[in-house]
């Protein structure tokens, strides 16, 4: 479902932050992508999301290379075929939880569909939030809410980046087993970028960037 | 959840910022609009009721008292001229018509105006009930005077010397109301008419005296003369010839009330100008608030754009939020401009003066709404372009 090939980013040329020679996640496969604080684990989540583009290599998202498509196709593919679940979860806060799933349909130009999103609020044990604004909601809620926006659409990919670094010990081991579950019974890729060594018990593959940036010639 | 209903969902959020830029958005349109509106009704206004008036005659003096005396019935006339002239003018063959006035007392500060029945046909005066006059004594009320005053048909009143309210009265002269005119729009509506006969009899009291009578029959004046050109030839030499070769005076309605205009819009143009300085206001006050809006914001656009949102949305969102914000100002606005012309419409009725409506809408008064909505985009305008070429990423990766 992700496909990364001879990957190269820096933001300086000369000046390589992340390489990668190949990263296949199939579909209904999880990945736990590790690596300390300021190793381009975000920066790859973004260059899977088509939201950076790579100095140098390909990024295929269900067999699409994400290179090969304009800028409003990329920003169009993103909203249909791909979930975020970003750091600070941010919902928007002028909407309840309810309209911040609606807003990622719309977005995605696909047919708003109340019950679906509310199946989803559900799933993640928060239906009962549906109505409130994210500033009603404890953090754990806005967690689950943030894990629900991002699989409302029933994206191939799913991509996290630090679920779990804001919640304590009980609530961490239930929101990623719920996003472990949905992302298998939809039958999503999941990649899950963190430092939370909490996690390595419930994903059975990783995988650790290297934390250095390399010298490449110029 | 579309891009309408986030950009409302914002204006929500923040209900003082709303209110400021309503506010300033809601004056500045109201300053317009009062302005636009006022002009527009005081035009319709002026030209109603100088409608088939080609020429005003009187005598000498200032040109535009005579109009404002003649056909607005605002002004004190200039003086009176010989009905011997008026015979005269009457014969010259580039006339068609002349109607005389003769002008000097008033009911309840309605004036009283002496007349033939030509000038009821000037303003296709019909009657809602009784007839047109038939002898001295007997009068036409306007609307206006007959909802004012509360009389009708049959009833009697006194006519009282002066044109405002509050004269000596004419104990004597008794007038029947024979006629109550259908509303017009036009000044008629403020005017009590009576034959000329009626003026003089009153002035002149009952003359027993035959050799009294003929002396002071051969000078009798009339105040204003309105005369219908027979052919628009006319109008490039009679009003020199009456100007030069008579004491009289000749004025043209159409000329002065555009001159009259002209003076009245230096003011409108000041008030205008305000205004536009009040939206410009706004537009700056928006213009911060969208700005500062960036910031706050730049998460939730970034989030917007992970969704799948394109750059162009994003800014489209900024401009519907300014717009949103525009029309409630422009709609407030305008609701206050038709508030504002209420006002002055009830002091104006109140003076006798010329008469506007105020809860009269019209289609093109939503062009009002243009400036408004200028300024809105204008201000989402920068706003807008840097929302668009966020780096989301970069935001983001931004750690709190």
């Amino acid at each position: 479902m992700i496909r990364l090939e001879q990957l190269e980013f820096g933001y300086r040329r000369g000046e390589s932050l992340l390489r990668l020679d190949r990263f296949v996640v199939a579909g209904n496969d999880s990945v736990l992508l590790l690596g300390p604080s300021g190793c381009g684990k975000t920066t790859l989540l973004h260059l899977m999301a088509g939201l950076l583009a790579p100095r140098a290599g390909r990024v295929f998202v269900d067999g699409q290379d994400l290179a090969q498509l304009s800028a409003g196709a990329r920003d169009r593919f993103r909203g249909n075929r791909i979930g975020l679940v970003l750091q600070q979860f941010h919902l928007l806060p002028t909407l309840t939880a309810g309209q911040n799933l609606l807003v990622v349909q719309t977005m995605a130009r696909l047919p708003v569909d109340r019950s679906a999103a509310l199946a989803v609020l559900q799933t993640l044990g928060v239906s009962e939030c549906a109505n409130s604004y994210p500033h009603e909601l404890s953090v754990g809620q806005q967690q689950r809410v943030a894990i629900a926006r991002a699989l409302v659409n029933s994206p191939k990919v799913v991509l996290a980046d630090e679920p779990t670094s804001n919640l304590d010990d009980e609530s961490c081991a239930a929101v990623i087993d719920l996003l472990l579950g949905a992302a298998r019974k939809q039958g999503s890729a999941l990649v899950i970028a963190t430092h939370d060594s909490r996690l390595k018990s419930h994903v059975a593959r990783h995988q650790v960037l290297p934390c250095r940036a390399v010298q490449v010639p110029a | 959840m579309n891009l309408l209903q986030i950009a409302w969902s914002y204006v929500r959020a923040s209900p003082l910022r709303t209110l400021l830029n309503i506010v300033l958005i809601a004056l500045g349109t109201a300053t317009i609009g009062f302005v636009v509106i006022v002009n527009e009704q005081i035009g319709g206004s002026l030209n109603r009721d100088a409608q088939g008036i080609d020429l005003v005659v009187g005598a000498k003096g200032s040109a535009i008292s005579l109009i404002l005396a003649g056909v607005f019935h605002i002004d004190a006339p200039t003086g009176n001229v010989s009905l011997d002239s008026a015979r005269e003018l009457a014969a010259n063959p580039l006339v068609k018509k002349v109607i005389p006035l003769s002008l000097g007392d008033s009911f309840r500060g309605f004036r009283i105006v002496g007349t033939t029945p030509d000038y009821l046909g000037l303003y296709d005066g019909a009657f809602a009930t009784g007839r047109a006059w038939e002898d001295k004594m007997q009068a036409v009320l306007g609307a206006t005077v007959a909802a004012k005053a509360g009389i009708g048909v049959g009833d009697t009143f006194v006519g009282s010397h002066g044109l405002g309210a509050g004269g000596p009265i004419h104990a004597d002269s008794v007038y029947t109301v024979v006629g109550v005119l259908k509303p017009t729009g036009t000044v008629l509506d403020r005017l009590v008419t009576v034959n000329s006969e009626s003026v003089w009899f009153v002035h002149e009291g009952a003359l027993t005296d035959p050799e009294e009578k003929k002396v002071v029959e051969s000078e009798r004046e009339v105040t204003i003369l309105l005369l219908q050109y027979a052919t628009p030839m006319a109008a490039a030499t009679l009003p020199r010839k009456i100007n030069s070769g008579t004491n009289m005076q000749a004025a043209s309605p159409a000329l002065e009330s555009a001159r009259l205009f002209q003076m009245i819009g230096v003011g409108a143009d000041v008030i205008r100008a305000f205004g536009g300085v009040v939206l410009a206001t706004a537009a700056l006050s928006l213009f911060i608030a969208l700005y500062h809006a960036l910031n706050e914001r730049a998460y939730d656009i970034a989030v917007l754009r992970t969704l799948g949102a394109r750059p162009l949305s994003i800014a489209l969102l900024l401009f519907l939020e300014a717009l949103i914000l525009a029309l409630l100002g422009g709609l407030i606005g305008l609701m206050l401009a038709h508030a504002l012309v209420a006002v002055l419409a009830a002091w104006m009725d109140s003076e006798q003066s010329l008469r506007i409506q105020a809860w009269t809408f019209s289609a093109s008064e939503f062009l009002l709404l243009l400036p408004a909505l200028f300024a809105a985009m204008l201000a989402a305008a920068l706003p807008g372009w840097r929302a668009a070429r966020a780096n989301i990423s970069a935001v983001l990766s931004r750690r709190f």
